[in-house]
């Protein structure tokens, strides 16, 4: 799996609701009826930072990630775009 | 169980499964998802019935108490429910509540056996994200599925996924409950899945409701288990299970799931009276949890019921610890285990190691939970029995001196007499 640049402006696609948990959060979508599971805070944390404008790397910094765990959060952030839980607003001016 | 520290899984993205395992046993401020019967009322009578339904409870909830139930979902966060029933559309309310649960952010999928799935309403359930259909269908043919649903109800269903399909829905349910009968029709019901642009969901026969009485004659069998559990495998990743087959997960590798019974923890069932148990298959006094017509609504039953408190805290293996599949199969299923007189803390009677099968084999013959509901059609033919032996009542003739044992007992002048009313039967009109 490509891992997601830094760069990218993500945000939580419109149909997703975001339950916050004591482990991390639960993920809904209602357009493909999945639920996915967050498994920490700080990948919670990243995830609403995540409003179509700020860069993904700017999200880890500020959620507190260090260097070395970059690319552990970079997959998890992959997993969730696969699952369409996670959308780049060009992506969907592309699609429109 | 370990219960694992959580200042270390706040510091991990890939935390290990064993962790979340850990927050859904202790239980969650809501439940992830519910199953919501909305009446007892059916047009079927299928022999293996989980909620023993056919005829409507009068004390049925009233719709602005669905609604309000709904609002709750909604402040609780809880995404979707299952509604099921009985047949749940023959409520006149129910397009009303599905709108009202959509309309406010709690998504539906409902079971129906299809009566009510018309051309017309397919275009309208087509139409919508947030509604899903899950049609029950237990035979790949008419002949094993009506013998265990009832005559036409193969054609019922049948009719029922061709309007969803021609309505151009995709992606809903055919929902089979796996039994000794159709385990070897599964590739035949992956293509009628097929055929009708739906996914398949296979869920596991609970010994529940009328269950109890057919479990012995349908529920598969140990080499069965085997083929179910390695048709699992070979097609997991497109099939549903509801993480209904975790007690099979001891054959080899665990199955796609949760593997955890999710019992109180992060699941429950409200039935149509208001009724809150710990789990769709476990409709039975020993685990009824409250009422949502008490103060504090569902959410206080919840958080706060006595049970479901005991069911969050950590279990061990009991009878089972010693076994080295523990840790995959967990016991299996509880209401199984309940339902069949097994003991809670020991092997799932379809146990893959044959604990189960030997312990009831050495059950006393008393060993049945006595049913604590019953809804079925009083015009049904009578309930099979199977193998289970003869029905232990207890009949008796009333005693002359003993004042009539129901409600009307109150009544001042119900014990005055007893002999007039035993004779002449009770006057207050229900028909007891």
């Amino acid at each position: 799996m490509d891992l997601p640049s830094l760069d990218l402006r993500l945000t939580i696609h419109p149909r997703v609701s975001v339950r916050p948990e004591p482990f991390g959060a639960l993920l809904y979508h209602f357009g493909t009826r999945q639920l996915s599971f967050l498994k920490d805070r700080t990948l919670l944390g990243i995830v609403q930072r995540l409003d179509g404008t700020m860069p993904l790397g700017m999200a880890l910094e500020l959620e507190g990630v260090t260097a070395d765990r970059v690319d552990r959060y970079r997959r998890a952030i992959a997993t969730l775009m696969a699952s369409s839980m996670l959308t780049s607003p060009a992506s969907n001016e592309a699609a429109a | 169980m370990t219960l694992v520290d959580e200042r270390t899984t706040t510091q991990r993205p890939a935390a290990t499964s064993q962790t979340l395992l850990g927050h859904f046993e202790r239980g969650l401020d809501a439940p992830i998802c519910l199953t919501w019967e909305l009446t007892y009322a059916c047009n079927l009578s299928c022999s293996h019935c989980l909620s023993s339904s056919g005829r409507r409870d009068p004390r049925e909830l009233s719709t602005e108490e669905c609604k309000g139930i709904i609002d709750e979902l909604q402040r609780m966060q809880v995404f979707y429910v299952n509604i099921g029933g009985g047949e749940p559309t023959v409520r006149s309310d129910f397009w009303e509540l599905v709108d009202y649960a959509t309309a406010h952010q709690v998504g539906v999928k409902f079971s129906t056996n299809g009566v009510k799935i018309t051309p017309e309403i397919a275009q309208r359930l087509a139409a919508s994200d947030y509604v899903d259909v899950q049609i029950s269908l237990d035979g790949a043919t008419a002949e094993v599925n009506d013998a265990v649903r009832g005559p036409g109800s193969y054609d019922l269903a049948m009719r029922a996924m061709q309007n969803l399909f021609d309505a151009g829905f995709r992606g809903f349910k055919l929902s089979v409950v796996c039994t000794r009968q159709n385990i070897g029709q599964l590739d035949e019901f992956a293509a009628i899945a097929a055929k009708f642009g739906a996914q398949l969901r296979l869920t596991r026969l609970r010994p529940s409701g009328r269950g109890a009485d057919v479990w012995d004659d349908l529920h598969p069998l140990p080499e069965q288990q085997r083929e179910l559990y390695d048709w699992l495998v070979a097609n997991g990743d497109r099939v549903l299970t509801g993480d209904s087959f975790f007690h099979l997960s001891a054959f080899g590798e665990a199955l796609p799931g949760l593997n955890l019974c999710g019992a109180g923890r992060v699941v429950c069932l409200i039935d149509p009276i208001g009724d809150v148990y710990a789990c769709p298959f476990a409709i039975h006094d020993e685990f009824l949890a409250g009422n949502i017509r008490e103060p504090g609504g569902f959410t206080n039953v919840w958080r706060e019921s006595p049970l479901f408190q005991r069911l969050r805290e950590p279990t061990g293996g009991g009878a089972c610890n010693s076994c080295s599949f523990y840790d995959s199969c967990r016991g299996g299923c509880m209401a199984a285990k309940f339902f069949t007189g097994l003991p809670i803390d020991g092997p799932d009677p379809e146990c893959v190691r044959g604990f189960g099968e030997q312990l009831l084999a050495e059950r006393a013959e008393d060993a049945l939970p006595k049913p604590s509901g019953d809804h079925s059609h009083r015009t049904s033919p009578p309930r099979p029995r199977g193998s289970t032996g003869p029905v232990r009542l207890t009949l008796s003739v009333r005693r002359p001196d003993a004042p009539p044992a129901h409600a009307c007992a109150e009544s001042p002048l119900a014990g005055f007499s007893p002999q007039t009313l035993t004779a002449a039967g009770c006057a207050c009109g229900n028909n007891h």
